[in-house]
């Protein structure tokens, strides 16, 4: 059992990452650690420019840490790897392939057989419920549509480690609330590491057992909060809605 | 608090309307057209302008037909569509691969652009008496100044096609392991199609142009030889019967290419 506890865990060591705008080093994060355990669900929260998407494009391996270590199972990260999968903002679908051909296109790249990529593709369609679409266009998709389809095609490579990137930050309301508690299932069912970039503090609250606090200084120190309430999570609860005021005074808000 | 259902009863289509929105839609198409040919006819036969220059439509298709039936006119298209055909092949043939690598590779691109703009901008036409000095009058220079002229769309539309593909698919191709070749072949490739379509109906466009104007130059054979013969020997109708079919060749490689575009484009919905 040890070597399954071992799947999808996550160790930041010291990671420090700098940007140069207009010739002028912008210091994005600053020694950062923190280990995530396998299948936990982390949220990611904080204003723009604080460094959120810069710290998933590093777990993702699409960016490179300035000092430190990324460990995914103890194994430093090297680049883009295949236990890792991202789910962005934009659904970024292939425009000529259809719903059933894109959410195969993960495991297709990786050379798994087109057959057997299509048959393990159409078991997440029906799982983020769009097996009737499997023949569509992306152009004839809604976004939320859209956005499950980007979700299915990343667990179709059935990663340790879903890293997502402000997923839902583009639907209307209504349907955020819905791809919330997908999410969740998801998470659920699929048993995966789960960390999710959010501006959205009721998102982080409703999805996570911790949610990183980051803060535009990157001198500031990171805090951690621990969401511990029983799931699926009720949102008018008093205790979701004292957390909320809670992340809320953490940005000086209320 | 309470929660009304509102249910209004469905209206029936009503065919009429739909017949009238149909001939309306027609109507406004074609109308311009229809309307053209007509003035023209009337035009003609009433004597409102010299019959000498514009003849009535009829002549103009007896005309056509009288070509076409003898032969004359066919081994005129035939020619013609050789020395387009083969240049517009060589052209495709040269310039999307060509395209494709320079969208890739800013070196080269950067290196090759003034070159490039400096020969677009330079009027094939000014060039044909170069090319007739180094190929002589014969078919070769004929076919070079053609391919000339229609390389250009093709690769700069290939070249652009390329360097508009959105980054942010190449980097989810990246993400799921894809390599240099696939992120090429089921990324960048496909997304350059619709603009790769763009080059290709622009320069079978120009291929027809260049097609007339080399032909009106030292041929004897050929639909742009037929205009200026036939105009030379005061033959109107047959100099008319010979502009509408280069007119028809433009039209029927536009459809062609539009057709092939639809196919190889289903997922978009760009049309003409």
């Amino acid at each position: 059992m040890t070597a399954t506890a071992l799947r999808g865990e996550v160790a930041l060591r010291h990671i420090s990452k700098t940007f140069t705008l207009n010739g002028q080093p912008l210091p994005v994060l600053r020694n950062l650690s923190l280990d995530i355990r396998g299948g936990e669900s982390l949220a990611i929260v904080g204003p723009s420019g604080c460094g959120k998407t810069t710290l998933l494009r590093l777990l993702a391996g699409l960016e490179r840490a300035d000092g430190g270590q990324v460990l995914i199972d103890g194994r430093p990260v090297q680049g883009v790897g295949t236990e890792r999968a991202v789910i962005y903002q934009e659904p970024r679908l292939l425009p000529w392939l259809t719903v059933l051909e894109n959410v195969a296109f993960g495991l297709e790249v990786r050379g798994v057989p087109r057959s057997l990529a299509r048959d393990r593709a159409r078991r997440y369609i029906r799982l983020v419920g769009l097996s009737d679409f499997e023949g569509a266009w992306p152009r004839q998709l809604s976004g939320g549509m859209a956005q499950r389809v980007g979700i299915a095609r990343a667990l179709t490579v059935q990663p340790e480690i879903l890293l997502l990137d402000e997923p839902l930050g583009a639907l209307d309301a209504m349907t955020k609330l819905t791809m919330q508690e997908e999410l969740e299932r998801i998470w659920r069912e699929e048993n995966v590491t789960m960390i999710l970039v959010t501006h959205d503090l009721e998102e982080a609250i409703f999805l996570a057992d911790r949610v990183l606090v980051l803060s535009r200084d990157p001198g500031t120190v990171p805090r951690l909060i621990e969401v511990d309430m029983p799931r699926p999570r009720d949102r008018s609860e008093a205790g979701f809605v004292e957390m909320r005021r809670l992340l809320m005074a953490e940005f000086g808000l209320h | 608090m309470a929660i009304q259902t509102l249910d209004t009863p469905r209206t029936r289509p009503d065919p009429a309307r739909a017949l009238r929105d149909g001939a309306g839609r027609f109507l406004s198409r074609w109308g311009l057209v229809i309307g053209f040919v007509v003035l023209w006819q009337v035009a003609s036969t009433l004597g409102w302008v010299s019959p000498a220059v514009f003849p009535p439509l009829d002549r103009i298709a007896v005309a056509l037909w009288d070509g076409i039936a003898s032969g004359a006119l066919l081994d005129d298209i035939a020619i013609s569509l050789q020395r387009a055909g083969t240049a517009f092949v060589a052209a495709v043939v040269l310039g999307i691969p060509l395209g494709l690598l320079m969208g890739q590779l800013p070196a080269i691109e950067r290196a090759l652009d003034p070159l490039l703009q400096l020969f677009r901008q330079t009027s094939a036409l000014a060039l044909y008496p170069v090319f007739i000095l180094l190929l002589g009058l014969g078919e070769t220079s004929k076919v070079f100044v053609i391919f000339w002229a229609t390389l250009f769309p093709i690769l700069l539309a290939t070249i652009g096609g390329v360097k508009e593909v959105d980054r942010k698919l190449i980097e989810m191709a990246r993400s799921y392991g894809a390599t240099h070749l696939q992120v090429f072949r089921r990324v960048i490739l496909p997304a350059s199609v619709p603009a790769i379509f763009v080059g290709l109906r622009l320069s079978a466009t120009t291929a027809l142009l260049l097609l007339i104007a080399a032909e009106m130059i030292g041929a004897n054979k050929g639909v742009g030889f037929q205009v200026m013969n036939a105009q030379y020997n005061f033959q109107i109708p047959l100099m008319f019967a010979a502009i509408f079919l280069l007119a028809f060749l433009g039209l029927a490689a536009n459809a062609v290419l539009v057709a092939l575009q639809r196919r190889l484009c289903r997922w978009s919905v760009t049309d003409r």
